[in-house]
């Protein structure tokens, strides 16, 4: 008992300790993001003026007087970056002027949304690559491994926009339904029920297809490598020596050893799945981050756009930590250093 | 009796000579084997290189792919902004190359008419108008290289159009776009590669090198960057580019932009390589003999890394290239007149067209294969350059 409490006690140390690395790296990303949705010329004050000069005046101008003195645009930069990171605790992430709403009741769904589908595709690539990358390292050079190999090697290198594209393309000339987007028209603006769910379902394996897709060959990839590396362990031919049936063996002893490497390297899928989720947003039009945080570029929305990269930011280092949290976990080595 | 006697001899002889014989073959794996112990690093590297068919193809296509990018001038038949409005949206034309049974290589004359029901243009190939594909003819002036004025190009046709991949909605012959769109995305990632190398070889170098503070600072430095996700943040640093700004420009700068991430990776690599390094003899050698840090780094350290440099630079390049056609294909990369794969697929975003006209998704095609090459050379350099295996 007394073992188990001081694993326990070790575990949380870790976690504080690796928590706390990360407050540092926060402040200077958020420095550096206020400093790039600062770059485009302009502030947004500037264009509102252009908006109230046409309209004239009445409430817009009382609102950019509100504006203007919330955010501090007529003090200097670092005040105004102080009080703009000052909201975000207090949940104030600024204010969108294209859209004439809050950030935060802009991006909530989507950022909920966004959270999902990459969660799921980092599931579905979880649960799809180690069983093949088994398959292909015990039979090695097979016709199945060869075909798996090759296959990998293409989810590696089309592109997901490419995917997407292509997706799109097949299903309107083959299956003839309206790719894209969370629903079918019919569905868009039924009540929830049912029929409705298994609509969105039907419009949601593909984007998590696409997004796992270069994930997954990655993984597979590394998997294969792994076990047929601890396959050629001594103690894989001990365990075989001693008359383990082969099936004990390979999953066992030898996928429980190869599969540690792969945590970490899911860690690092995150980002890619964070920057995919964006680009299959954009192209099947699902209302992930990606659409808004375009929008909100090409528009300069700059509040908009500073607060979306910094939740991307977070979410990337919020998913880092649970890696390593999981690696700590499986693998008593890592907390103790 | 007698006949045993010579089935022993016969046997005997035969077993002499084949001991010979293995002998002989022992002798020359064991000269081969010593050459190959006594070959330099770079000769072990190209061995094992050129037995990896994968890395080989893939270096082949690599090669083809840039040599159509230098002579993309010369291999076009049409220029970049050739419109010709009359053959809007022809989809690829097929190229005959046997006319009666002579290698006389044509194609069919283009009839356009309006589908009665849909009112989309269609073409028909009008099969008593034989139209040769000459080789070597003259068309619009163009610079090969940049310098040297030319006119003649690789193939053509006098009347009529060839247009091996079809033709987008301004009548644009899409393999002159596709080749000479070439010329952009494989140099803007050579050079976004080459960036990142020098930055994080520099850096990764002196980080190992110095340790202490400076590993500190840099290390600090490499988890900032990383702590970034790499899309959403190319995406907001170009659509921060100004409007105004010179095609040149905006080449360079989102090159520069794209060199900002990839350089951590070699940076991490190379420090553990260098901390490795720093305790051998050679370079408490160099430094024993009063070398400075410059020449300590340029001329020992860099060198003996220079092949994991190399196959880190190649392993590099497909996520440069990927980048680069994500970021046009959204709209916030290059842009016209700048032609890459990335803005041509994105001027074939529209749905609705794509579905009409799919072939404006081959330059996706030219992408990914760049992408599965350049992966295939970076494997195969990387097996090849690591020491551990022969």
């Amino acid at each position: 008992m007394g073992k188990l409490l001081q694993e326990v006690l070790t575990m949380l140390a870790y976690i504080v300790r690796r928590v706390l690395l990360m407050i540092p790296t926060l402040i200077i990303t958020s420095i550096l993001i206020f400093i790039i949705i600062q770059l485009p010329p302009g502030d947004f004050a500037t264009s509102l003026q252009a908006d109230v000069a046409s309209s004239g005046g009445g409430q817009d101008a009382a609102m950019l007087e509100n504006i203007r003195h919330r955010y501090g645009l007529d003090q200097p930069l670092p005040i105004q970056y102080l009080r703009w990171i000052a909201g975000f605790p207090r949940g104030d992430f600024g204010y969108s002027l294209e859209w004439n709403a809050p950030v935060w009741d802009l991006i909530a769904d989507r950022l909920g949304f966004t959270i999902l589908l990459s969660g799921l595709a980092l599931v579905f690539m979880w649960f799809v690559s180690v069983p093949i990358g088994v398959y292909s390292a015990t039979h090695k050079y097979s016709l199945g491994d060869n075909a798996l190999t090759f296959l990998g090697f293409l989810g590696l290198s089309v592109p997901d926009f490419m995917l997407g594209l292509i997706y799109l393309v097949g299903a309107t000339l083959l299956l003839n339904m309206s790719a894209g987007g969370m629903f079918s028209s019919a569905m868009e603006k039924a009540p929830w029920s049912l029929a409705k769910v298994l609509d969105m379902l039907n419009h949601l394996w593909a984007p998590l297809l696409i997004m796992g897709a270069a994930g997954t060959a990655e993984l597979i990839r590394i998997m294969r490598g792994n076990l047929l590396d601890v396959l050629g362990e001594q103690y894989i031919t001990t365990a075989r020596a001693k008359g383990l049936r082969e099936r004990v063996v390979i999953n066992k002893y030898a996928v429980r050893v190869a599969i540690n490497p792969l945590i970490s390297v899911l860690g690092m899928q995150i980002p890619k799945m964070i920057s995919s989720s964006i680009i299959i947003g954009v192209v099947l039009s699902i209302p992930t981050v990606g659409p808004l945080f375009l929008r909100a570029l090409t528009t300069q929305d700059m509040y908009l756009a500073g607060a979306l990269l910094m939740f991307m930011t977070v979410l990337l280092l919020i998913g880092n930590l649970l890696a390593d949290i999981a690696l700590a976990w499986v693998d008593p080595r890592i907390r103790y250093q | 009796m007698k006949d045993l006697d010579r089935q022993y001899e016969e046997l005997r002889a035969l077993y002499e000579q084949r001991g010979e014989e293995e002998d002989t073959t022992a002798k020359r794996l064991l000269a081969a084997e010593e050459s190959r112990f006594a070959s330099s690093q770079w000769r072990v590297i190209w061995h094992k290189f050129i037995r990896n068919r994968a890395a080989i193809i893939g270096g082949a296509v690599i090669l083809l792919f840039y040599l159509g990018a230098v002579f993309a001038d010369f291999i076009s038949p049409y220029d970049l902004e050739t419109r010709m409005v009359q053959y809007a949206y022809m989809p690829p034309q097929r190229v005959h190359f046997f006319a009666s049974g002579m290698f006389r290589p044509f194609v069919y004359g283009i009839t356009s008419a309006r589908d009665s029901v849909t009112l989309k243009k269609v073409y028909k190939e009008n099969i008593s108008e034989k139209i040769p594909v000459r080789f070597l003819v003259q068309g619009h002036p163009y610079k090969l290289f940049g310098l040297v004025p030319m006119n003649v190009h690789l193939f053509g046709v006098k009347e009529s159009g060839v247009f091996l991949l079809g033709t987008d909605g301004q009548g644009r012959d899409m393999f002159s776009r596709t080749i000479l769109g070439s010329q952009i995305s494989l140099s803007i990632g050579l050079i976004g590669v080459f960036l990142s190398l020098i930055i994080g070889a520099i850096l990764g170098v002196a980080s190992g090198y110095f340790g202490g503070w400076a590993d500190q600072v840099i290390q600090r430095l490499i988890e900032v960057v990383r702590s970034f996700p790499s899309i959403p943040l190319w995406m907001a640093l170009t659509a921060a580019l100004p409007n105004h700004w010179s095609p040149l420009k905006v080449y360079f700068t989102i090159s520069v932009i794209l060199s900002l991430i990839g350089w951590t990776w070699l940076a991490r690599q190379l420090r553990g390589k260098v901390l490795s390094l720093r305790e051998e003899d050679f370079v408490m050698a160099a430094q024993l003999a009063g070398a400075s840090h410059t020449w300590i780094i340029f001329r020992h350290l860099i060198p003996a890394t220079l092949s994991h440099i190399i196959v880190i630079g190649t392993l590099a390049m497909p996520s440069m290239i990927l980048a680069e056609s994500a970021l046009s294909f959204l709209g916030l990369g290059l842009r016209p007149p700048l032609t890459s794969w990335g803005v041509l697929l994105q001027e074939a975003q529209n749905i609705q067209t794509l579905v009409v006209y799919p072939w404006l998704l081959i330059p996706g095609i030219f992408v990914a294969v760049s992408i599965l090459a350049f992966n295939f050379l970076g494997d195969g350099l990387r097996d090849a350059a690591d020491p551990y295996t022969l």
